[in-house]
C-alpha cells in the first residue's frame, strides 16, 4: 500500500483521530458503493475504482487522487466477494480507474499518518487479505483479473494491480507503475508489491532493486521489459488491448455460462455490548479477562439433497451461513475489539450432521457454488491464522469438532479437551468425541499451501499418516491426545480450574511478544507468497513503521508533505 | 462441612464415607477433604508414594512408638495433641491457619486487593515454583537425618528427633495440598517429583545445596535444626504474607510447628555447651574430648559451617526474582504488616556490604531488589539471640570463652562474597591464606570424628550420653525420664 497526497501539505501527528474508538462495519453492497462502480455486460465486469474523496471513513483525511482507505476496501471486498457469488457468469474482471491520469494513489497517507499502529496494521491485513482473495479468484474460480491502468499506479495502486493476473498500463508518456513507499516515505510497500515483484512476475531483484527506490517509477517500455507489467498500449488501442485479454481469459475459464448465482443479502446479526449473535454464530464479550467465547453451531438438519437445493437455500444453507457470520465475526473483532486477546471457540451440534454437510461439500466439489463456499470456507479460516490474538479450542460434551469445523480447532493456537464429561452438570452427556475427514488433509489450505494438519505434523510424517489412519473415526479424549489433535485432555475435575489459570496466565503475557510468538508457531513448512507478506513483509513493515527514521520527529513518514527532508539516523541495524 | 470448636479451632466434622477412604479419620484436615473430590483423587495417589518414602527414606532405627504430637485441628488445643503411636500410622494432616474473610494483599502491586483465594493464572508459574522449592526441603532434611536414630544421646533426644521428622513430613504434605488443590495436573506431577528428588542422591538431588549435605551427627543436628529450620521459618514468615490466602494460611501454621524445632535446635546446642562449660570447668581444660565432652571450638566450627551454608539458602543479596515475587504479591517481608513503609518499595533504597576494590565496603541498592537481604538481616538477628543464651552458659560457669556468629561473608558459595575468601572477622583473605587457615574455622574430618566417637546410642530412660546436658524438663508436662519412645528389639540387639 502506499501513500501519495500531492495536496498533503504536512502530516498530521499519529493517533489525532483516535480509529480505534470508532465501530467499523463491514456490510455494504453495490448500490451504496461510494468509490467503486461495478458494471457487468456479459462473461466480463469491471470494476472502477473512483474514489469519493470526502467519503473516508474516518475524520481528518481527504481521499484525493483515488486514494484509499479502509472503507474503500471494504467496498472492494464486497465487490469481490459478490462477483464470485452472485455472478457465475463472469470469467474476466477487468479493474480500472475513474479518473484521468492517475489509476490508483495508494493509501492515504494522511490517514496513515493519523492512525494508531494497531489501526495501521490491522488496515494492512485486511487489505493483503482483500487481494490474495483477488488471486484466489483466478486460481480457484475461473475469474480472471485484469488491471487496465489507465493511469498512474502508484504504491498500493501498482499493488492493487498486481493482485491481479495480468496488468495492462497505458501508453501516455507520463502514466507510470512505481513503489515509492522507500524513497519518499522511508517505509515498505504494506500489501505485498516487493513480494509479487520478485515472486510472481519474476522481475530479477537488481531491476526490482531500481525500481523500489525510483519514486516516480518507470513508464510502459520499461516496465514490459522488466515485467512490471505485461502489456502497454496508446489510448486508442488500450480497451482493445484489455477486451483481448478478457476475452482469452474468459475462453479458458471453467466458470459456467448458464447458473443463476445466489444473492449475499445483509447478513443477520444482533449486536449488544458484549455480545455478537448471529446465526450458527455467537461471541460473548467477557471485556475484564480480555476474552471472547465464540461458539458455532452444527447444522439443524440434514444438507439439501442436491446442487440445486444448495444453490435454493443460497445464503442460508448452512455451510455458507456459518463461513459468512464467522468472515464477519473475524473482521469486526479484530478491527472493533483489540483489547480481546483471547479468543476461546467451542462448537456446539450433532457431529453426524457437521459429518453429513463435511461428505456433501466433498461430493458436490465440482458445483460452482459448492465450490466457491469451500474457498470461501478456505479464506475464513485463513483470516484465523493470521489474526494477532491467542486463539484456544475447547473440546467440551456436546461439541462437533469433526470436518470442516475441526479445522477451526487446529486453526487454534492450543486444544483443551474434556475426558469423560461434567460430572456435576450432566453426568449422562456423551463425551465429547473429535473426527477428521478429508477436509483436514488438504481441502483447506493454509497461506503455505498445506493443511493445518500436515502444518501440525511438519517433518513427522509417521503422525501424519497415523492421523490419516483414523480419518473418519470419531476420537474421544484418550484417541485425540495419542493422535497428536490435542494439546491436553483433562478430565472434570481438573478442567475448569486449569482453564481458567491458562487463559488468566495467557492473558497476562505481553500481546507483542504472544502476536509475534503465535504467528511463528502457526506457519511451518513452505514459505509462499502470502507467508512471505504476511510474515516477512508485515514484520519489517511493522518495525519500520515503529522506527525514529519512519515515525520519528524528523522521519521520512512524518516529514512526508512538510517540505523539510527526513534526517536519518545512519546505523544500519 | 468444617466445624468450629472453642477449644480446637476448625475441623472437619465426622462424615460417612464420600469414598473407601475415611479421610476426616485417616488424615485429620480443616479443608474439607471429605467433600472434595479432586484432593481425594490426588491424595489417593500420593499417599501410598508418601509412605513408601518414609518407609524407605524415613527414620531408619526400628520403633514400636513414639510419643508424638499430632495436630487434628487448628485451634489453640487442637495442633498439639499426644499420644504414643506408630510412625508409620502417624495422622499427617492438612491444616490451614484459620481464614480471614476480610484479608487484602498487603504489600506490592495488588496492595488493598482482596487476598486471592485461587491462583491468579498470571502468577501461577511463580507460585508453584515458590511453593515446590518450600516442599523440597522439607523431606530433605528428614532424608538427611535418617540414621540419626542410632546414636541417639538419650530417648528424650530421639523422640524430639522423630518428632521433627514427622513434622518435616507434614510439611511435605502441607506444601503437596497446595500443589494438589491449587495447580491441577501439573501440581500433581510436581508432587510427585518431591518424592522422586532424594537429599544427596547424585542423579535427582534436592534443589537447594544445603539440603544435600550429609547430617553426620548430633552436634550437626542440633545446629542444623537452629540455624538451617530458622531459614525455613523465615521463608514460611515470608510466605505467610502472600496474596495467596492458602499458601499464607498453610504457613502460618507450619510456622507453628517450626517454632518446636527451633526449640530442640536452641535447647540441644545449649545442653550441649552447659555440658561442655562444665567439664571445662571442672578439668580446668578446654580439650574437653578425653572427658567425653566436645571441645568448645569444634562446637564454633560447627556453627561457623551450618551457619554460612545457612545464610547461601536466603540466596543473592540482590535478586530480581525477589524483587518480582515481591511487587506481584506473592512473597512479602517478614513481619510485613509492622513495617512502616509504603509496603510497594518503588523508591526505597539500603545499604549492602560487598566487596569493592579489594575490601568490604558499603554501597547503596534499590531495596526491592535487595529484599533477600532484608530478610536475612532478621534471620541473623535471631541466631544472634540464641548464640547470647549459650554464651550465657558459659557465663554462668564462670567461663571467659564465647560463641561467635562469623562475619556475613564467611565461607559463603551464594551472593555478592561467593568466590571471595573472608575470616570469620571479616578479614579479606588470599586463597593461600585461606586454605591454610580454614582448618581453624571450619570442622575437619578429624573434628567429625572426634565428635562422631562421642555418638554412642543412649537408650536409658533417663539417661543421657555425656557429651549433653539433660533438660530442664520433659515433653508436655511429662518427666525427663518418661518413656517417650518403645524401641523393637532388633534396635537393642
Amino acid at each position: 500500500m502506499t501513500v501519495l497526497d500531492a495536496a498533503a501539505q504536512s502530516a498530521p501527528q499519529e493517533g489525532a483521530a483516535p480509529a480505534s474508538t470508532l465501530a467499523v462495519d463491514f456490510d455494504t453492497a453495490p448500490d451504496r458503493y461510494r468509490h467503486w462502480r461495478l458494471q457487468t455486460e456479459g462473461e466480463v465486469a469491471t470494476a472502477t475504482l473512483a474514489v469519493d474523496e470526502a467519503g473516508g471513513l474516518v475524520p481528518g483525511y481527504d481521499l484525493k487522487m483515488n486514494s484509499y482507505d479502509l472503507g474503500v476496501d471494504i467496498e472492494l471486498y464486497d465487490l469481490v466477494q459478490r462477483l464470485r457469488f452472485e455472478h457465475p457468469e463472469i470469467k474476466a474482471v477487468v479493474l480500472t480507474g475513474g479518473m484521468d491520469r492517475m489509476f490508483c494513489a495508494g493509501a492515504n497517507i494522511r490517514m496513515l499518518a493519523q492512525s494508531s499502529h494497531a489501526w495501521k496494521v490491522n488496515f494492512c491485513k485486511f487489505t493483503n487479505e482483500t487481494r490474495n482473495g483477488i488471486e484466489d479468484a483466478a486460481e480457484n474460480s475461473g475469474q480472471t483479473w485484469v488491471a487496465a491502468l489507465n493511469g498512474t499506479a502508484a504504491g498500493g495502486g501498482y499493488e492493487l494491480a498486481l493482485a491481479c493476473d495480468q496488468i495492462v498500463l497505458i501508453d501516455d508518456g507520463s502514466s507510470t507503475v512505481s513503489l515509492p513507499e522507500v524513497s519518499l516515505l522511508g517505509v515498505l510497500p504494506g500489501t505485498g508489491g516487493l513480494t509479487r515483484v520478485v515472486d510472481k512476475r519474476h522481475v530479477r531483484k537488481d531491476r526490482a532493486d531500481l525500481f523500489a527506490t525510483k519514486a516516480e517509477g518507470y513508464r510502459g517500455s520499461t516496465s514490459v521489459e522488466w515485467g512490471l507489467v505485461d502489456a502497454t498500449t496508446p489510448r486508442a488501442s488500450f480497451d482493445e488491448e484489455v477486451g483481448r485479454r478478457t476475452a482469452a481469459a474468459a475462453a479458458a475459464s471453467t466458470r459456467p455460462g448458464d447458473a443463476q448465482g445466489i444473492t449475499l443479502t445483509p447478513l443477520e446479526r444482533e449486536v449488544t455490548d458484549d455480545n455478537l449473535r448471529y446465526p450458527y454464530v455467537t461471541a460473548a464479550i467477557n471485556r475484564t479477562a480480555r476474552r471472547v467465547d465464540i461458539t458455532v453451531q452444527g447444522p439443524d438438519d440434514a444438507p439439501p439433497q442436491d446442487a440445486a437445493a444448495v444453490t435454493t437455500l443460497g445464503v442460508d444453507y448452512w455451510p455458507l451461513a456459518v463461513t459468512r457470520a464467522l468472515d464477519d465475526l473475524v473482521l469486526r473483532l479484530r478491527t472493533n475489539e483489540p483489547d480481546l486477546g483471547t479468543w476461546v471457540l467451542r462448537t456446539e451440534g450433532d457431529t453426524e450432521k457437521v459429518l453429513a454437510y463435511d461428505q456433501q461439500l466433498h461430493d458436490l466439489a465440482d458445483d460452482w457454488l459448492v465450490n466457491e463456499i469451500r474457498h470461501y470456507y478456505k479464506r475464513t479460516l485463513k483470516r484465523l491464522d493470521v489474526t494477532s490474538r491467542s486463539i484456544i479450542a475447547l473440546v467440551e460434551p456436546g461439541s462437533c469438532f469433526a470436518g470442516l469445523l475441526l479445522e477451526l480447532a487446529l486453526a487454534a493456537d492450543r486444544q483443551y479437551m474434556l475426558e469423560g464429561v461434567f460430572e456435576d452438570v450432566d453426568p449422562d452427556a456423551t463425551p465429547a468425541a473429535l473426527v477428521l475427514t478429508a477436509s483436514n488433509d488438504g481441502a483447506f489450505p493454509m497461506g503455505n499451501g498445506i493443511s493445518r494438519l500436515h502444518s501440525r505434523f511438519w517433518g513427522r510424517d509417521d503422525l501424519l499418516h497415523a492421523a490419516r489412519e483414523v480419518l473418519g473415526r470419531p476420537l474421544d479424549a484418550a484417541g485425540a491426545a495419542s493422535t497428536g489433535l490435542v494439546t491436553m485432555t483433562l478430565d472434570d475435575i481438573d478442567y475448569e480450574d486449569e482453564l481458567r489459570m491458562a487463559l488468566e496466565e495467557r492473558a497476562s503475557l505481553s500481546p507483542d511478544a504472544l502476536t509475534g510468538m503465535e504467528a511463528n508457531h502457526r506457519f511451518v513448512g513452505p514459505e509462499t507468497v502470502e507467508t512471505k507478506i504476511f510474515g516477512r513483509l508485515t514484520a519489517w513493515q511493522n518495525w519500520i513503521f515503529y522506527r525514529p527514521n519512519a515515525s520519528g520527529p524528523e522521519g521520512a513518514l512524518r516529514r512526508y508533505g512538510s517540505g523539510q527532508r527526513a534526517s536519518f539516523d545512519a546505523t544500519r541495524v | 462441612m468444617t466445624t468450629t470448636d472453642d477449644r480446637t479451632g476448625a475441623a472437619p466434622t465426622p462424615t460417612g464415607p464420600l469414598s473407601r477412604i475415611d479421610y476426616s479419620e485417616r488424615i485429620p484436615n480443616n479443608v474439607d477433604l471429605a467433600g472434595d473430590r479432586r484432593l481425594q483423587r490426588a491424595l489417593e495417589g500420593w499417599q501410598p508414594k508418601f509412605i513408601d518414602w518414609w518407609k524407605t527414606l524415613g527414620p531408619a532405627l526400628p520403633t514400636k512408638d513414639v510419643y508424638l504430637r499430632t495436630a487434628v485441628a487448628v485451634g489453640r488445643d487442637g495442633w498439639a495433641h499426644f499420644e504414643h503411636v506408630p510412625m508409620e500410622e502417624y495422622r499427617w494432616g492438612i491444616f490451614l491457619a484459620e481464614q480471614n474473610p476480610d484479608r487484602t494483599v498487603a504489600f506490592g502491586k495488588h496492595l488493598g486487593q482482596p487476598a486471592w483465594q485461587e491462583v491468579p493464572g498470571e502468577h501461577r508459574a511463580d507460585l508453584m515454583r515458590l511453593i515446590v522449592i518450600q516442599g523440597d526441603t522439607e523431606p530433605a532434611s528428614v532424608e538427611q537425618q535418617r540414621v540419626l536414630g542410632n546414636t541417639a544421646p538419650s530417648i528424650y533426644d530421639l523422640r524430639n528427633l522423630f518428632q521433627v521428622n514427622v513434622e518435616e513430613g507434614r510439611h511435605l504434605w502441607a506444601m503437596v495440598y497446595l500443589l494438589h488443590a491449587y495447580f491441577g495436573r501439573e501440581g500433581r506431577e510436581e508432587a510427585e517429583q518431591l518424592l522422586k528428588r532424594n537429599s544427596g542422591d547424585l542423579d535427582a538431588p534436592r534443589i537447594l545445596g544445603a539440603f544435600n549435605e550429609e547430617t553426620t551427627d548430633w552436634l550437626q543436628f542440633f545446629m542444623f535444626t537452629y540455624f538451617t529450620d530458622r531459614d525455613g521459618k523465615y521463608q514460611l514468615g515470608t510466605l505467610k504474607e502472600s496474596g495467596f490466602d492458602p499458601l499464607a494460611r498453610t504457613c502460618e501454621f507450619m510456622l507453628k510447628e517450626e517454632a518446636h524445632h527451633m526449640f530442640v535446635g536452641t535447647t540441644g546446642v545449649q545442653r550441649i555447651v552447659e555440658q561442655t562449660a562444665e567439664l571445662m570447668k571442672s578439668h580446668d581444660t578446654e580439650d574437653v574430648l578425653p572427658h567425653g565432652g566436645i571441645p568448645l571450638q569444634i562446637i564454633q566450627k560447627y556453627l561457623n559451617f551450618q551457619y554460612s551454608v545457612s545464610m547461601d539458602l536466603f540466596g543473592s543479596e540482590q535478586s530480581t526474582n525477589a524483587g518480582n515475587y515481591f511487587t506481584s504479591g506473592l512473597k512479602g517481608r517478614w513481619q510485613e504488616a509492622r513495617r512502616k513503609d509504603d509496603h510497594v518499595l518503588l523508591d526505597m533504597e539500603r545499604q549492602m556490604n560487598t566487596v569493592i576494590d579489594g575490601s568490604i565496603a558499603e554501597q547503596t541498592v534499590p531495596l526491592l531488589n535487595a529484599l533477600n537481604l532484608d530478610l536475612r538481616d532478621e534471620y541473623v538477628a535471631d541466631c544472634a539471640n540464641g548464640v547470647r543464651r549459650w554464651n550465657l552458659a558459659l557465663e554462668n560457669a564462670g567461663l571467659e570463652q564465647r560463641l561467635t556468629l562469623p562475619h556475613e561473608g564467611f565461607h559463603r558459595k551464594v551472593g555478592t562474597f561467593a568466590g571471595h575468601h573472608i575470616s570469620p572477622e571479616g578479614e579479606l583473605l588470599d586463597a593461600a591464606t585461606w586454605e591454610q587457615r580454614a582448618v581453624e574455622w571450619l570442622p575437619s574430618a578429624e573434628d567429625r570424628e572426634a565428635v562422631a566417637s562421642l555418638m554412642v546410642p543412649e537408650y536409658e530412660y533417663g539417661k543421657f550420653a555425656g557429651w549433653i546436658a539433660p533438660p530442664q524438663t520433659g515433653i508436655n508436662d511429662q518427666p525427663v525420664e518418661f518413656d517417650y519412645v518403645h524401641l523393637r528389639d532388633e534396635a537393642l540387639a
